[in-house]
């Protein structure tokens, strides 16, 4: 990217910029189809061919086969759109949060319920260490 | 004349309709939660206002990436029920108010407020939730809905000062409809949360706390927050309050709190409902 985003530092992110809009644009108008019923069918009933209407480069076509949902954000992916391959596979929203951030449901669902993620630690990628953050503060 | 008579903040979290709408709002999960709902619906019912100005966010339902409107206002007479993925909400039809829709976006076109004008569209979660929050589930909607569209998918949304003045435009203009209505402004999404990435789930009560007491006691400092200090305070989809300020700069300065609520969790969220009364004639 020739445009450095002051965002970029926040961890575990990944923002739906222009970047993102342009290598993603095919991928998240696939998941857009999926918005018509006979579409889920037609994907449900077979992925590969239905995918094959659809202009995407071979990983994003691996991301979504094998439902990788933190893969397809990498690749252009889009979160309002790749959410509805999980509808289709009758997942929550909460569902595949907890698979994004690499925990079994139980573990997403009682940190939520304790108050959710605390953005203590989590604020800047070179700050996943929270001391360093803390550091950082100290200094200003 | 039309008047605005209150603003209504509003999340609008998918699961929170869902959980209407399979009767779940009993169960121990959902109870805290539509508990703080019913003071809202009681206040709403009584005030019953003519129409209510939406501000929300499409969630890749009726507008997908192939065109994408910054801000958007629906004109029509009937906007149905979207299919977001999961078959379309059980709730009724919503219905415009075609003549203010449309003296809205002539007036803030001419305002200097470059609208998207929408004669079709269909509307998802992001407003019929709020509807269902605020107004239970009446076999039709009491008052007609004029749906306006910020996007905060693509980035970047517009900033929360742009959204501010946006919402001084809908005032002048609603107070520029010679029909006496009384209208009420919703803004909706946040409050804190993170929809994806590994630091989904990611919920700020601080920031959220302090967002809240802010829109009453210095709403014009909000607006300076930046996109990313939303994103990396309030989660990557916490950037939706930018939608709350176009509702505030609709209301009077000195707008009153009359209500609050706040609950985590609802799914990946953290739910709030507030509402503000427009107080004096200023």
């Amino acid at each position: 990217m020739t445009q450095t985003n002051d965002y970029e530092d926040i961890p575990g992110t990944y923002v739906y910029n222009s970047e993102r809009g342009r290598i993603g644009y095919a991928l998240n108008m696939f998941c857009m189809s999926l918005n018509k019923v006979e579409n889920r069918k037609a994907f449900k009933d077979n992925e590969a061919a239905y995918l094959d209407k659809f202009e995407l480069t071979p990983e994003q076509r691996r991301t979504v086969l094998e439902r990788d949902w933190l893969g397809m954000l990498k690749v252009g992916g889009n979160i309002y759109y790749t959410i509805k391959i999980a509808f289709c596979d009758g997942l929550t929203f909460q569902d595949v949060a907890g698979m994004m951030s690499g925990v079994p449901k139980e573990t997403y669902a009682k940190m939520m319920l304790a108050g959710g993620r605390s953005p203590e630690g989590n604020r800047y990628k070179q700050a996943a260490g929270a001391a360093e953050q803390t550091r950082a503060e100290e200094k200003k | 004349m039309a008047k605005i008579v209150a603003g209504i903040a509003c999340s609008h979290v998918p699961a929170i309709g869902v959980a209407m709408d399979k009767g779940q709002t009993g169960t121990a999960y959902w109870e805290p939660l539509f508990k703080g709902y019913a003071p809202a619906r009681e206040w709403l019912a009584k005030l019953a206002p003519d129409v209510a100005i939406i501000v929300y966010n499409d969630h890749a339902s009726a507008f997908s990436l192939e065109i994408i409107p910054t801000f958007l206002i629906g004109v029509a007479d009937k906007f149905p029920i979207a299919d977001e993925g999961f078959g379309p909400r059980p709730v009724p039809a919503v219905h415009g108010h075609p003549t203010l829709a449309w003296h809205l976006a002539e007036s803030l076109i001419l305002d200097e407020f470059d609208m998207t004008i929408a004669n079709e569209m269909s509307v998802d979660h992001g407003l019929t939730v709020p509807l269902s929050v605020t107004c239970g589930q009446p076999s039709a909607w009491p008052f007609k809905v004029i749906p306006l569209c910020v996007n905060v998918v693509q980035y970047p949304p517009p900033t929360g000062a742009r959204c501010f003045k946006l919402g001084q435009a809908i005032a002048r203009a609603v107070a520029s409809f010679p029909q006496d209505l009384r209208v009420v402004i919703y803004g909706t999404g946040g409050m804190s949360h993170q929809l994806q990435g590994e630091r989904a789930g990611l919920i700020n009560r601080q920031f959220d706390t302090a967002f809240l007491d802010n829109l009453t006691k210095d709403p014009v400092s909000l607006t300076k927050i930046t996109h990313t200090e939303y994103m990396r305070e309030a989660g990557s989809e916490g950037v939706e309050m930018v939608m709350w300020h176009v509702m505030r700069g609709a209301l009077h300065e000195n707008a009153a709190e009359i209500y609050r609520h706040y609950h985590v969790p609802a799914s990946n969220t953290a739910a709030a409902l507030m509402i503000l009364e427009n107080r004096s004639a200023a």
